[in-house]
């Protein structure tokens, strides 16, 4: 080994030789950092930054929904022209209701998980010195970075953020006149983007590389952590569905800007015909849903794959199913790419088109009912051990179930007509992708910490943390399913204009509440994460005696992860409990020929000669027996 | 030790070759969904595109045909260590790319000013035309930066493992290029009544 890099070092020396010759300055450390681990910090401040932004927007809407008739005059301080009278204004409360979709689904939940665990896990999972291109997963943080700041940014131009929802429906977006929102905001929202789509695929293409081609020796497909699976399968659904958001976004700037009609046709704007001609607004439709629902399974596969693992770990069991479990998400992967069509059951669709996209989305239910039975199978009888970590996991599985169950009514295209666009929408995808992807990511913020910060954050407040968010969130959104059910439209900035609607106020009253509630209990969380970067307890070099190849790496930060040799591997990363050895977890990195009381015939498959020398061992521990 | 993790992380380029291939799907996801985008567009609306081509467009495939030979040509040179041939062949590969950026600028020319056929139409079957041929015109911008990254390469000492290197993520991306233009002038042509 040693003499072939003398060998080959002059022939590779100029490639990118400049970055690992320079010394560790403050600006290369942490700032323009090439380090896997020091970018999953980056992403995951970020994302966690976003995600304190994007409560506080829903916070702000949610004070309006519980009192639309009340003034504030603390709001007119604090948001001016948004707010005159102490009342947000009705286009901001659209600007907020929009920002708070973007900010929640793809900066804090595909940039802030994906970018975090994928960064930190799968180099360090599959035994890897860091990703494929380091430079371009630099570049991926700094288009996120940037993407998040002209996001924000759209605050503090005069006509406010864009308002036309997340999913920026064209004619609304397409027509900078439409609504004060369409203006310089929609134009924003459309530039960090731009930047967005390209840090995800530039993130994506480095995860899917670096997990097919820098595998550590031993580390096949089938001994890869579910985490890194997910992760895995996460980079290729992005890799796959961004580019057509791109299609999409592009047309639709050409609509705005160029005065195209792709989507625009018969449009009167304040009593003036338009030139427009043409167009189909549909068309917007099926290439923003064609990205929009795998997008959805970008969000809640990492997540997933994170509970997975931590419960597997905390329940000091191997996991239920490994093949199912990963089976189950190459069904989820597949499936996500022939279902976008739900999301568009009431645009007038052929009503057999409906029925196929009916049938495909049911379908996803069978995956998707495989991973939980799986997850309630892993802890069943399991020597669990309830850290937040293995809260936040099983509040995942929780909230996976009763967000998923109603995923079932609204997949019928018959009961959708009903349905769409209610209160009973914002409740299922709140719980089944919002509250199950933000308790995976804070599952895995939890267990890994000790690996990123190299201190333990505080269990009391992690605690406290876990069970009033997830009873605020099931109090927050379960309510909501109700007053879908009686037909309350999602994004109206008051019911109380429509009578028949006057009695949920209080129920939204309730809501509100519980929802600050919610949002003290991240105070808990930041206060805990801020305070344990820097203060918390010192960590040993594996705190939950877990498996996989990250935690034999040292405490340490070093570039390369590992000191000399990559770790070889021998054996899945669930063997916990395994009977006949001494600890109840046996890392990846142990050969069989350590662990000879525990081995199993179907431990060496694929492995005859291990399997003679098994065979042999066991007649001798036999033989023995016999003469004793 | 440092020097091998160093070593590592430098040969890494079969795995830097696997990004350019994924990267070469998702830019064929991009031409995909435009497509779709075109066959639900012309199809819900009963809008055809309803054109002739412009002859051009038969020209520039021809150029751009011609050009990843002459860059096949080049990456044989470089295998056989001959620099002075591969350099000469990549030079006729970045100025038959510019010449057929040149003739896609003529077509859209002919296009709107003699057919009269604008990017702005109330037929949008007919602005795809223009969309489909500039976002590929975007690439092969991208296409010759890469290959004058090559060209510089070759002037400098580059060593060999690194110029066949090169020449390879160029190779990929260009014949790409290459192909996903003549899928696109294909499906233009199908659709063309």
């Amino acid at each position: 080994m040693s003499t072939l890099a003398v060998h080959d070092h002059g022939l590779v020396h100029h490639e990118e030789g400049h970055e690992h010759h320079h010394k560790a300055t403050f600006l290369n450390t942490y700032v323009f950092s090439q380090d896997h681990k020091m970018i999953a910090k980056q992403f995951l401040i970020t994302g966690i930054t976003m995600a304190f932004i994007g409560m506080l927007l829903s916070l702000l809407f949610r004070i309006q929904l519980a009192y639309p008739d009340k003034s504030f005059p603390l709001l007119e301080t604090l948001l001016g022209r948004f707010a005159p009278g102490g009342r947000l204004s009705p286009d901001f409360y659209m600007s907020l209701v929009t920002i708070h979709g973007t900010i929640m689904v793809f900066f804090v939940l595909t940039a802030g998980l994906s970018g975090t665990f994928a960064n930190l896990l799968i180099p360090l999972q599959i035994g890897a010195r860091d990703m494929a291109s380091p430079f371009v997963n630099m570049l991926s943080y700094w288009f996120f970075l940037i993407a998040s700041i002209i996001m924000v940014s759209a605050f503090f131009v005069e006509k406010g953020p864009a308002s036309g929802g997340w999913t920026i429906y064209p004619p609304l977006s397409a027509l900078p006149t439409a609504m004060p929102g369409s203006a310089e905001g929609m134009t924003l929202w459309l530039i960090s983007m731009v930047c967005f789509i390209a840090s995800s695929l530039m993130g994506g293409i480095n995860y899917v590389s670096t997990v097919l081609n820098m595998r550590t020796k031993g580390m096949d497909l089938w001994k890869m952590p579910l985490t890194v699976w997910a992760l895995f399968l996460t980079a290729v659904l992005g890799v796959l569905a961004f580019p057509v958001l791109v299609a999409g976004v592009v047309l639709l700037i050409f609509d705005r800007s160029f005065g195209t009609s792709f989507y625009l046709s018969d449009i009167v704007l304040n009593g003036k015909v338009m030139p427009f001609e043409g167009g189909s607004p549909i068309l917007f439709q099926h290439l923003f849903w064609f990205l929009g629902h795998p997008e959805v399974y970008i969000i809640i596969m990492p997540a997933m794959g994170i509970s997975s693992e931590v419960m597997s770990v905390n329940s000091r069991k191997p996991i239920f199913g490994y093949h199912a479990m990963v089976y189950s998400l190459i069904g989820i992967t597949v499936l996500s790419f022939i279902v976008w069509g739900h999301h568009m059951f009431v645009t007038g669709m052929n009503p057999f088109l409906g029925g196929v996209f009916m049938i495909t989305t049911l379908i996803i239910a069978v995956p998707s009912a495989v991973k939980t039975f799986n997850w309630l199978a892993t802890l069943w009888r399991g020597n669990i051990r309830f850290t937040p970590a293995m809260l936040f996991a099983i509040g995942m599985v929780s909230f996976f179930i009763s967000g998923g169950l109603t995923g079932i009514f609204l997949g019928n295209a018959a009961l959708d007509i009903n349905l769409h666009d209610t209160y009973f929408v914002v409740a299922h995808f709140h719980l089944v992708m919002g509250s199950a992807a933000i308790f995976g990511m804070l599952a895995g913020v939890y267990h890994w910490f000790p690996k990123m910060f190299r201190r333990m954050m505080d269990d009391r407040l992690g605690y406290l943390h876990v069970w009033v968010t997830f009873v605020g969130a099931y109090l927050v959104f379960f309510p909501m399913h109700f007053m879908g059910l009686e037909g309350v439209p999602r994004r109206y900035y008051a019911i109380t204009e429509f009578h028949q609607w006057d009695h949920w106020l209080n129920v939204n009253t309730f809501i509100t509440w519980a929802a600050i509630m919610s949002g003290f209990a991240q105070v808990a969380f930041i206060i805990n994460f801020v305070y344990s970067i820097f203060w918390g307890k010192k960590t040993v070099q594996n705190p939950w005696n877990a498996n996989t190849l990250e935690w034999t790496a040292p405490i340490e930060h070093i570039h390369g992860n590992w000191i000399g040799e990559l770790p070889t591997v021998y054996r899945w990363p669930y063997d916990y409990s395994k009977p006949g050895h001494e600890e109840d977890f046996i890392p990846q990195n142990v050969p069989f020929s350590q662990t000879m009381s525990s081995n199993m015939p179907h431990d060496f498959e694929d492995n005859p000669e291990g399997l003679e020398e098994f065979n042999k061992w066991t007649s001798t521990q036999k033989a023995n027996e016999e003469v004793k | 030790m440092m020097a091998q993790i160093q070593q590592k992380d430098k040969v890494n380029l079969g795995a830097k070759k696997f990004s350019m291939w994924i990267f070469i799907f998702t830019s064929f996801m991009l031409f995909a969904a435009l497509s779709s985008g075109f066959i639900v567009y012309s199809g819900g609306r009963g809008h055809g595109l309803d054109v002739i081509l412009p002859q051009a467009f038969m020209y520039s495939t021809a150029v751009i045909l011609l050009s990843s030979i002459t860059l096949f040509f080049a990456s044989k040179a470089a295998r056989q260590l001959q620099f002075a041939k591969q350099r000469l062949y990549l030079w006729l590969t970045f100025f038959l790319g510019i010449a057929f950026f040149a003739i896609q600028i003529y077509a859209w020319y002919v296009l709107a000013i003699k057919m009269g056929i604008y990017f702005i139409n109330p037929n949008a079957s007919r602005s795809f035309i223009y969309v489909f041929s500039g976002l590929h015109l975007v690439h092969v911008l991208a296409g010759l930066a890469v290959m004058l990254n090559v060209i510089i390469a070759s002037y400098r000492n580059t060593p060999q493992v690194k110029n066949l290197f090169k020449m390879e993520m160029a190779s990929i991306f260009w014949h790409f290029l290459d192909i996903i233009w003549i899928y696109l002038y294909v499906f233009l042509l199908l659709n063309q009544s």
